[in-house]
């Protein structure tokens, strides 16, 4: 049995400050990890793997060379294998291409996928639209937001317990299948001195556009359907302020007072 | 590919400081481009010299043409039995209206459920000239593969230039698949929506945690789609004089097709109101020391007509479900005020909530985060202030 965990590498949007005269990212000192909704997706990964047998964990990556690092992580955490999709072609790809570029490297590379594991949304472009629009390409269901996963004992199908607007909701989707992971009980883990060694046997291969049966107006931002056309800061909060040293009576006037200045109270 | 004019370039040095990706270094006689490119165009936007420029695809203006109408997915929720149409829907109709009447065009809400479809005459009422009506035993609840062929099958026949979506979970599901199946572009979690000169639908959305924003056109495929959030355009009273359209459209589903199947709801949300619908929120955090003090926020909510939310600190502790837990990995809200009792405002947490018109915070550290957004920024125990507060807002 086989499970795909599609991750993405993203800057550390913690630690992202906006220059205030250029209106743009400051990048210098940005740290670029494994966005966290992927590793949890991962780590469902690696749950499953431990309550059954014979599963292999393969990790793809779309992204620059550099992603290289994110999928090491992968390897680090559980994955056995991992391919990184790589290619100045795709540069530029909107939520569209990304898709049609995994899809089509999970149906070439991947054939026999089991299972494909997303995390619920990217922490950099919070879309969440790549994983659903991998599943309609391949033709799979899809269960988003999952928390708990587990095989049917004759592993036909996935059951997964996923958060919804009034609590949770227990779906069941036959296999092959694609699955978002929120957080649920999952924790992210530092690897340990053995695993970061038993990485480094493990097989991170490269997979370009020459690899892909893609033409090139299919991918990056030739192949893209939407494009950003300005990029620029949020407007500025104005007339914010603090208040500090009030005793509670004083300043629990002051809120109420601004409330209703803002026409909350009356 | 990016392309760079070296001729016009003064090597000024913008574009390199403009890139979130460091892909371009300035050198002594000319800019260089790396691999870590996207070809997101922030350089292209700041360049003072049109120096540089971004290769796109064209699309013919007869092609396009062929699309009318605003679309709307009339996402409906049950309520005593029935369906009807949630809150979010109506910010739309009444948003959609005006892009509709800007581009000379029809506004239409299409609405998917069983036999227990109910109040679609308010869609007109709301703005809608026309609502577009699926009813199947098989939409009897929202699953993806039943949702996604009937909209999809309701979009291939009208040809609609713009199709909106609430950014719910729900919306978030079915916009994606629907949007892959007719091979269509994408924006997700819009803030803004508008009309350009060349009638094209420009979203502007936020990204990488609220830092930025992005403004983004789909120029070559019709209907462009867009997932909207929340609280972000207001409603207008509905009018009933509008005249009323409501029409059938029969749709082919077989249970074989629904390819996920329900094995158990598990309800927790005991609140009422969803989060991301309300209005008024006062949302909690680990500041309010422990679960029994929520007691007040509570009843600040209740008193302001507003609901009560929390951070992901206090549904790690197990005071509050996940169902109104507020940010990155709960739900993006943007209310009307947004109360942050004991909440330090972690990036995590603020991304789901920076949206609010107008935030009040209260929290014992004067260097939390979350003062630099807040209108009105109080540093103490909110333990002492909420009652104090509540006095005070006594009617």
């Amino acid at each position: 049995m086989k499970i795909v965990v599609c991750v993405k590498q993203v800057p550390e949007i913690t630690n992202v400050r906006v220059n205030a005269e250029t209106g743009t990212l400051i990048r210098e000192g940005v740290a670029s990890i494994l966005n966290p909704f992927c590793e949890y997706a991962l780590d469902h990964a690696v749950r499953l793997k431990a309550a059954s047998r014979d599963i292999e964990i393969v990790a793809v990556s779309m992204g620059p060379p550099q992603a290289r690092s994110a999928l090491m992580r992968c390897l680090e955490l559980g994955a056995d294998r991992a391919i990184l999709v790589s290619d100045r072609k795709f540069a530029g790809a909107d939520t569209w291409a990304t898709a049609l570029t995994l899809a089509a490297v999970i149906r070439k590379a991947e054939p026999d996928a089991d299972l494909i594991l997303v995390g619920k949304q990217a922490i950099d472009g919070d879309t969440a639209q790549v994983g659903p629009e991998i599943a309609e390409i391949l033709g799979m269901p899809q269960i988003m937001y999952g928390v708990e996963l587990s095989l049917t004992p004759n592993r036909k199908r996935i059951r997964v317990k996923r958060e919804v607007e009034f609590g949770y909701e227990v779906l069941e989707a036959r296999l092959p299948a694609l699955v978002s992971t929120s957080k649920g009980e999952v924790l992210r883990r530092m690897p340990s001195l053995a695993d970061v060694l038993s990485a480094r046997g493990k097989v991170l291969r490269l997979a370009t556009a020459a690899d892909l049966e893609l033409s090139d107006n299919e991918l990056g931002l030739a192949g893209s359907y939407t494009q950003v056309v300005k990029v620029f800061p949020p407007a500025p909060k104005k007339g914010g302020r603090k208040v500090e040293g009030l005793e509670p009576a004083a300043a629990a006037k002051e809120i109420a007072e601004y409330l209703r200045s803002e026409g909350y109270i009356c | 590919m990016l392309k760079i004019d070296h001729p016009i370039c003064n090597l000024c040095g913008l574009c390199q400081k403009s890139c979130p990706f460091g892909a371009i270094t300035a050198g002594d006689d000319k800019i260089t481009v790396d691999e870590r490119c996207t070809l997101c165009g922030a350089c292209v936007n700041v360049c003072p010299q049109a120096a540089l420029s971004i290769e796109r695809r064209q699309a013919s203006p007869e092609e396009l043409a062929r699309f009318s109408g605003v679309f709307v997915w009339a996402e409906c929720e049950e309520r005593e039995q029935k369906l009807a149409p949630r809150k979010v829907v109506y910010e739309l109709l009444t948003h959609g209206r005006s892009l509709a009447d800007r581009l000379g065009q029809p506004l239409v809400a299409i609405a998917l459920g069983d036999g227990r479809l109910q109040g679609l005459e308010r869609l007109c009422h709301q703005g809608a000239d026309r609502v577009i009506c699926c009813r199947h035993e098989l939409l009897v609840g929202y699953s993806t593969d039943g949702f996604t062929t009937a909209l999809a099958a309701v979009v291939a026949k009208e040809k609609p230039s713009v199709l909106l979506f609430g950014a719910t979970p729900n919306g978030r599901d079915l916009a994606p698949r629907v949007a892959a199946r007719l091979r269509l572009g994408l924006t997700a979690d819009c803030t803004g929506l508008a009309i350009d000169d060349q009638g094209q639908l420009v979203q502007t959305r936020p990204a990488f945690g609220g830092n930025i924003m992005a403004s983004i056109v789909t120029p070559y495929t019709r209907p462009q789609c867009a997932t909207v959030r929340p609280n972000v355009f207001a409603a207008e009273a509905p009018d009933p004089q509008r005249p009323v359209s409501i029409e059938d459209f029969p749709v082919n589903l077989s249970k074989a097709a629904i390819r996920t199947r329900v094995v158990e709801r598990i309800a927790t949300a005991s609140e009422g109101e969803k989060i991301e619908e309300a209005r008024i929120l006062v949302s909690a955090g680990r500041g309010c020391g422990e679960p029994s003090n929520l007691d007040l926020v509570r009843r600040l909510a209740h008193r302001l007509g507003g609901a009560m939310a929390g951070s992901r600190a206090i549904v790690e502790l197990g005071w509050i479900p996940h169902t109104l837990q507020v940010g990155q990995s709960g739900t993006t809200v943007g209310p009307d005020l947004y109360i942050a009792v004991g909440i330090s405002g972690a990036v995590q947490h603020v991304v789901g909530m920076s949206s609010s018109k107008k935030i009040v915070a209260i929290n014992r550290d004067p260097d939390a985060p979350i003062f630099k957004i807040a209108d009105l920024g109080v540093v103490g125990d909110a333990l002492h202030i909420l009652p104090k507060l509540l006095d005070a807002i006594k009617t």
